[in-house]
């Protein structure tokens, strides 16, 4: 097998999600590095993203009953855009920042602030990771969904100010629960307007000297948050969750850990840490080859992409539905996060029960998508036609076995091939 | 067709992610990734023999069955088992608190929140224990670590590994191990993942496999191992396998279910996650049925046919009250109370009825003294409820004070091993010294 090819295939998939045998043949070409840079510094605007706008949910807080139809919409929305974009790694990375601040509409209720707070994501997920935290403490979805709306300093409550540290900047076990206890009063005061609008009220906010992380000061949001991010411990947190979930899962090995430190930098730039992490030689090594479960909403996405589905997200849309569904089976509906801890990772996706799901998705698809390419081979080449079509490096004998069963049958080819156990990992 | 089993199969590729919780906060809990070392051989079985197993050895009368229930988010115990008579209850939050008009009365000056109307009529009927103040040493206030903590039940010492998983990693290395412990929907809490083995998980809805034929046939080869394959697409792989195994078991079971959710609950219950016909309609509808409902409806169907599991997991999540507390934590109670008796009342008809043990526990229970949002937040002990047949109804374990107080919050007085020892002593009849690594005192609610 062409290393160099599986290798920028390896990164299509991680950057990305996946890509065709034409697609990789070209980047190969390109060359990895091009290739790298290519993902990280797209050049023009995105045709993809430009038709799949930004639904116009108006951005307030909604009463639960009629936003049904726009939940729907909206996640159909965000799957059509993953799937048409041409400039993929800005989709991956809102999708990493939706699991790593994970905010869910079910207690949000509104639509129009969760597609606001996944713009926020979009447009901010590639610069200073300070700017995204600032912007993240006081988006309106977050302050629903944590509870900052409304915090006072009568009875300060505890849940932003512990996740921002738990969960999104210093990890479990780099602060003290009375670093939680004073970083609830620094983050009191803050009402979200009819309009959405996040405003302090200043007799609401406790200014009295609070203790946080060793330093004593009169903390406000953005004090406390740029106190955090000046931690020892955020750099190697953030760089570490960006290495579990794009390299490999588990601890991240004390070299890759310093390459991506350096390129996270005292800016804390993003997209600078992504191509520390896509040329790093662990990531482009053996080890992390098919170290990842492809995560549903990847693997759906995936399948769109490859058989050229065009998502019809509008209102009461027949794919909105089928989608859903299919992500629901699987565990993983984008805006539906299980918690703020975000989604599992790894083998928690590879279940029974999302064996089952995969199936009938995989079904629906076929029946939905671009088979020509499989169709106009003869059968004898019909599955290196599959292989090609879908992005697989090559099959085992055992899935060749299998899909040699059904090579007269293209759409029962098509539906086995995306079963592969292959076709499954990232 | 030639299949490792699960067991074997895990022990060769080094084993399980540890889920959801502990995939929340891996980067600083150091858990364990997948390692393979890559030997061959093993105990071998097929497809067909696994089904075959399930159907010749049933549930075996008097075969003791756990059902376990996860209350995600950290559920208030001092609203679910309420201090009523207690004046420091009323003062730490007025805005919360429940008068002793308001509860249903337990004795002792306590009572259940007024949604559990169902769960006090099996306390009176004393078919309902309540175990006070359970918890660990040096509790965490991080949902994903205490909840890691309370699954894999090692308070000290993060393991990779969930105390039902160790469980199911002791039994038989037989044919049925794979059956023994399952969950309902898409993925599997870290309670049911051993160190060599794991637990499946069923659909909410039935099995859709494909007619005998071509793709059918080419769908269960993917199914066979291939020394070709990565470590996880060996587990991929292995996942196609259990799919035909756990479906040929599970189906009539599963498609009965369907069938008396159906009848009911109207026509979304059954279906589950998957068929509503129009889209905002059927969500909103799909959204009224009680999703612990429907997986509880499941369980009782495959306890009334015999399959062979002993341990089930279900759960329901929305318990992490910061705000608005007591709206959202007695409509939760309500859909749990009334899940519960309906299971309680499903399982009492069928044949195993008088050995099915349900436990109710979440991950902590929170602050005594309210926040501004009308909420609570992260605290520490709280109670666990234990229903069936089997139960031995009453009080175990002290109520802690309200006024001794580890910086706000409750201190705790039963570990919550003692709990899991008695269950697996004397519901599954297993050496809780194996599971939980020492043994602990068991209470006497069984």
């Amino acid at each position: 097998m062409d290393q160099n090819r599986s290798a920028v295939a390896h990164l299509l998939r991680r950057a990305g999600f996946g890509a065709s045998g034409a697609e990789i043949d070209a980047a190969a070409k390109a060359g990895y590095e091009a290739t790298v840079t290519a993902l990280l510094a797209p050049t023009g605007a995105d045709p993809g993203a430009a038709a799949t706008p930004l639904p116009g949910f108006p951005a307030m807080k909604v009463p639960k009953k009629g936003s049904a139809q726009s939940d729907y919409q909206m996640v159909g929305w965000w799957l059509a855009r993953m799937a048409a974009v041409t400039q993929p790694l800005v989709e991956k990375r809102t999708f990493f920042f939706h699991g790593h601040f994970a905010t869910s509409i079910q207690k949000v209720a509104s639509p129009g602030y969760m597609v606001q707070q996944n713009q926020t994501m979009r447009t901010l997920g590639g610069g200073d990771f300070a700017a995204l935290a600032h912007a993240i403490v006081r988006d309106p979805a977050m302050m629903l969904w944590l509870d900052s709306a409304g915090n006072t300093l009568k009875a300060p409550n505890e849940n932003l100010a512990r996740e921002l540290m738990e969960l999104f900047t210093l990890g479990v076990g780099n602060y003290t629960e009375d670093d939680v206890r004073a970083g609830a009063r620094a983050l009191t005061g803050w009402r979200l307007d009819g309009n959405g609008k996040a405003t302090l009220v200043p007799k609401l906010h406790d200014d009295t000297p609070k203790t946080i992380l060793g330093r004593t000061a009169d903390f406000d949001d953005t004090s406390f948050v740029d106190w955090i991010l000046q931690q020892p411990a955020s750099p190697k947190f953030v760089t570490g969750r960006f290495w579990d979930r794009f390299g490999m899962p588990g601890p991240i090995p004390a070299d890759v850990s310093g390459r991506l430190l350096a390129a996270y930098g005292p800016n804390r730039d993003v997209t600078e840490l992504l191509r520390a992490l896509f040329l790093d030689p662990v990531f482009q090594g053996p080890q992390a080859r098919y170290a990842l479960v492809k995560q549903p909403t990847e693997y759906v996405v995936g399948v769109l992409r490859a058989l050229k589905i065009k998502v019809d997200a509008s209102a009461d849309s027949k794919d909105n539905q089928a989608l859903r569904t299919a992500l629901n089976g699987l565990g993983q509906l984008p805006f539906y996060p299980p918690n703020v801890g975000g989604w599992p990772e790894g083998t928690a996706w590879l279940t029974t029960a999302a064996s089952q799901t995969r199936f009938a998705f995989a079904q629906w698809a076929v029946a939905k998508g671009d088979l020509s390419q499989v169709q106009n081979s003869s059968p004898s080449q019909r599955i290196d036609a599959v292989a090609h079509l879908l992005g697989v490096d090559a099959f085992t004998d055992r899935s060749t076995a299998a899909l040699n069963e059904v090579v007269a049958e293209p759409a029962q080819l098509v539906t086995l091939a995306l079963l592969a156990p292959e076709y499954l990992v990232n | 067709m030639d299949t490792v089993t699960r067991r074997r199969f895990l022990e060769l590729s080094g084993v399980m992610s540890t889920g959801a919780f502990a995939a929340a906060c891996s980067s600083s809990h150091g858990h364990p990734a997948a390692a393979p070392a890559l030997t061959p051989g093993g105990p071998t079985t097929s497809g067909a023999q696994l089904g075959a197993a399930a159907q010749h050895s049933p549930l075996t009368p008097g075969q003791g069955v756990v059902v376990l229930v996860t209350l995600y988010g950290g559920n208030d115990g001092l609203n679910t088992v309420i201090p009523y008579a207690d004046p420091a209850y009323h003062d730490s939050r007025p805005d919360l608190a429940y008068t002793a008009a308001d509860v249903l009365d337990l004795g002792d000056g306590l009572g259940f929140n007024p949604a559990m109307t169902g769960l006090h009529e099996l306390w009176q009927r004393k078919l309902c224990a309540v175990v006070r103040g359970v918890g660990y040493p040096q509790p965490n206030h991080s949902h994903f670590v205490s909840m890691d903590i309370w699954q894999t039940a090692t308070p000290g010492e993060p393991t990779g590994s969930g105390w039902l998983g160790r469980w199911l990693d002791a039994q038989p290395d037989d044919q049925i191990r794979a059956l023994k412990a399952i969950s309902v929907g898409g993925t599997l809490p870290p309670l049911l993942g051993g160190t060599k083995t794991a637990g499946s998980s069923l659909p909410i809805g039935q099995f859709r496999l494909p007619r005998p034929g071509p793709l059918d046939n080419g769908f269960m080869a993917l199914g066979q191992p291939s020394a070709q394959d990565s470590t996880l697409a060996a587990y991929a792989s292995r996942d196609v396998a259990d799919l035909f195994t756990v479906a040929k078991t599970f189906s009539p079971a599963l498609a009965s279910a369907s069938t008396t959710a159906g009848k009911a609950s109207g026509k979304t219950a059954g279906k589950g996650a998957g068929t509503a016909k129009t889209a905002a309609g059927g969500a909103a509808k799909a959204a009224k049925t009680s999703a612990l409902a429907q997986q509880l409806d499941i369980v009782a169907e495959c306890i009334n046919a015999s399959v062979p599991t002993r341990v089930y997991s279900v759960s329901l999540g929305g318990f992490d009250t910061h705000s608005a507390e007591k709206g959202t934590q007695s409509q939760l109670w309500g859909e749990v109370d009334k899940a519960v008796v309906d299971f309680q009342n499903a399982i009492a008809a069928g044949p195993h009825g008088k050995n099915v043990v349900t436990v109710l526990y979440t991950e902590f229970g929170r602050r005594v003294k309210a926040n501004a949002n009308e909420g609570t937040d992260h605290g520490t002990a709280g109670p666990v409820l234990v229903v069936g047949e089997p139960v031995n109804g009453g009080f175990y374990g002290e109520q802690p004070s309200l006024t001794d107080l580890d910086d706000g919050d409750l201190k705790f007085n039963t570990d919550f091993r003692s709990v899991y020892a008695t269950l697996l002593d004397k519901v599954l009849g297993a050496d809780p010294a194996q599971v939980l690594g020492q043994d602990q005192p068991r209470l006497a609610f069984l």
